[in-house]
């Protein structure tokens, strides 16, 4: 009843002195904690609101500066990379929308977060496609490379994941690792199609700006599939026989379009980390502008409401 | 609503282009604007992804008249070694042997196993030891080659070879199962066609 009274009176004072709500339930809150017939105005909360806001920049800024070099050290291994996957698409085309029984959805994301909307965005394209290539006689399924987009799809997706494998970033992201891993999913998968989904970084980044980030879906098929006719004009020259060279021509296509795809989601996801905390570093840093706004103005109203008191108690004295 | 716009005026641009240049991509931009299609009727709010071909770039179109160069691209995981380089003649280890590409070669897709590819180009020759890959040869004299590692042959080692042979062909005698044999004779396959290579 009485901390009432005196939140109410703290309100009548401190609402011709500030003009936003937001800080008046900084003041009023400040009040609540001092004994009765106090009336200074504490600058501790807001004090404490700045220290922590900027600390927070801080760390953000340091974590902009670790992504911007981690950003450069994988940015000349993707550019090298480029080159890898171009062989195979003149070769055997590409068929996004060829219609199989059975496709796999193959979704690249990373497993640390706080890298702004790609693997959300990821995720989001994974399931459309999800529907897409499903129908009556036909099956999708997901295999997930990367934490995020295995806790955004296990919600609602849980029986159709194959396969998921997280923490590929561990070790410096090499072709050995990622044949293997090629390797291990064709072995335990069965499908028609494969789908890749990954964030692709289409040009060199400027600085700040991220370039909106494009996703790229390739494709391939089992030796059994479509895009032969092309190939027919194509001598085969191996030891075995045409089924069994176009096998092994297939799988050397994904583990190389693989290879292309994590190490141009990984270049996406720094980009995208860079480019998310130097935003939250820039809020942050309006945060405490503001902050340091409403502390001046706490501070010069309580050193008002002494001079006021001390006058008035003077004048009282001498009237 | 414009953005749509631009993606659909985009697609038939694109596979004019490409229709131009590459004779080796025929129906896939077709086929681009038949997944642009069916991707819409899904979900008309989320803009379709990109696909390969939107990043392609383009090849030169099949000449008439026999080229007089072959335009070579020797790709690896780790970098582009050579990227549109117009040689004389290309010797790739095919699995079959040693095949020779000069310009003109018919289209081919050849299966590579470990050995010396050479690069000759007027005078010099170029040689790089590559462990297996695909040789594509298109018929507009454009030969691709992709390797998984490539060395140059002046920097082998010619006693870490010898040693590497010993070792594995001692395995490949005390292999006991299916895997550890097949891996040993990867091993003495690669070893002496290194060292082949050395000598050759």
């Amino acid at each position: 009843m009485a901390m009432a009274a005196l939140r109410r009176e703290g309100r009548r004072f401190a609402t011709p002195l500030l003009s936003s709500p937001v800080r008046s339930s900084v003041i009023s809150h400040s009040q609540e904690e001092l004994p009765n017939g106090v009336r200074s105005i504490s600058t501790q909360i807001v004090r404490n609101r700045m220290k922590s806001v900027k600390n927070i920049q801080k760390i953000t800024k340091a974590m902009k500066m670790v992504a911007a070099s981690k950003l450069r050290a994988v940015q000349t291994r993707t550019e090298n990379s480029r080159g890898l996957w171009q062989p195979f698409t003149a070769l055997l085309g590409d068929a996004p929308s060829v219609d199989v029984k059975k496709s796999v959805i193959v979704t690249i994301s990373s497993d640390k977060g706080l890298c702004g909307g790609i693997n959300s965005t990821s995720v989001k394209i994974s399931r459309i496609l999800h529907k897409l290539s499903s129908g009556p006689e036909k099956e999708t399924k997901y295999v997930i490379l990367g934490e995020k987009a295995k806790a955004q799809l296990i919600r609602d997706s849980k029986q159709d994941i194959s396969l998921s494998i997280t923490e590929l970033q561990k070790n410096p992201l090499n072709y050995t690792q990622v044949s293997v891993l090629a390797d291990d999913i064709l072995k335990n998968v069965e499908f028609d199609a494969l789908k890749i989904v990954f964030n692709n970084v289409p040009k060199l980044l400027l600085q700040w700006t991220f370039a909106p980030t494009c996703y790229a879906i390739m494709e391939r098929e089992s030796e059994a599939g479509g895009k032969l006719g092309e190939l027919d004009s194509y001598e085969i020259e191996g030891a075995e026989t045409k089924g069994e060279v176009l096998q092994n021509l297939a799988e050397f296509q994904f583990s190389c379009i693989l290879f292309n795809g994590v190490l141009e989601n990984a270049c996406s996801e720094q980009g995208a980390r860079m480019s998310a905390m130097d935003s939250s570093s820039r809020n942050a840093g309006d945060m405490l502008d503001r902050l340091t706004l409403t502390y001046n103005r706490t501070r010069q109203a309580s050193i008002t409401t002494e001079l006021i008191e001390i006058i008035s108690g003077a004048s009282a004295l001498e009237g | 609503m414009f953005r749509r716009a631009t993606t659909l005026l985009r697609q038939p641009l694109m596979g004019a282009t490409s229709r131009r240049f590459s004779t080796d991509l025929p129906a896939a931009p077709v086929e681009d604007s038949t997944f642009v299609e069916a991707w819409k009727k899904v979900s008309p709010n989320v803009e379709a992804p990109k696909t390969p071909l939107a990043y392609m770039k383009p090849r030169p179109a099949t000449p008439t008249s026999l080229p007089s160069k072959l335009t070579v691209n020797f790709v690896l995981p780790y970098a582009s070694e050579l990227s549109a380089k117009e040689v004389d003649m290309v010797i790739v280890p095919a699995t079959t042997g040693q095949m020779g590409v000069l310009p003109g070669h018919v289209a081919t897709i050849a299966e590579l196993k470990p050995g010396v590819l050479s690069v000759h180009e007027g005078n010099d020759v170029t040689k790089y030891f590559i462990s297996s890959g695909f040789a594509f040869i298109h018929a507009n004299s454009v030969a691709d080659i992709i390797a998984v590692e490539a060395v140059p042959v002046d920097r082998i080692d010619v006693n870490l070879v010898q040693k590497g042979l010993q070792e594995f062909t001692q395995k490949l005698n005390s292999a006991t199962t299916d895997l550890e044999k097949a891996e040993a004779q990867i091993g003495v396959d690669v070893h002496s066609a290194l060292n082949s290579a050395l000598t050759g």
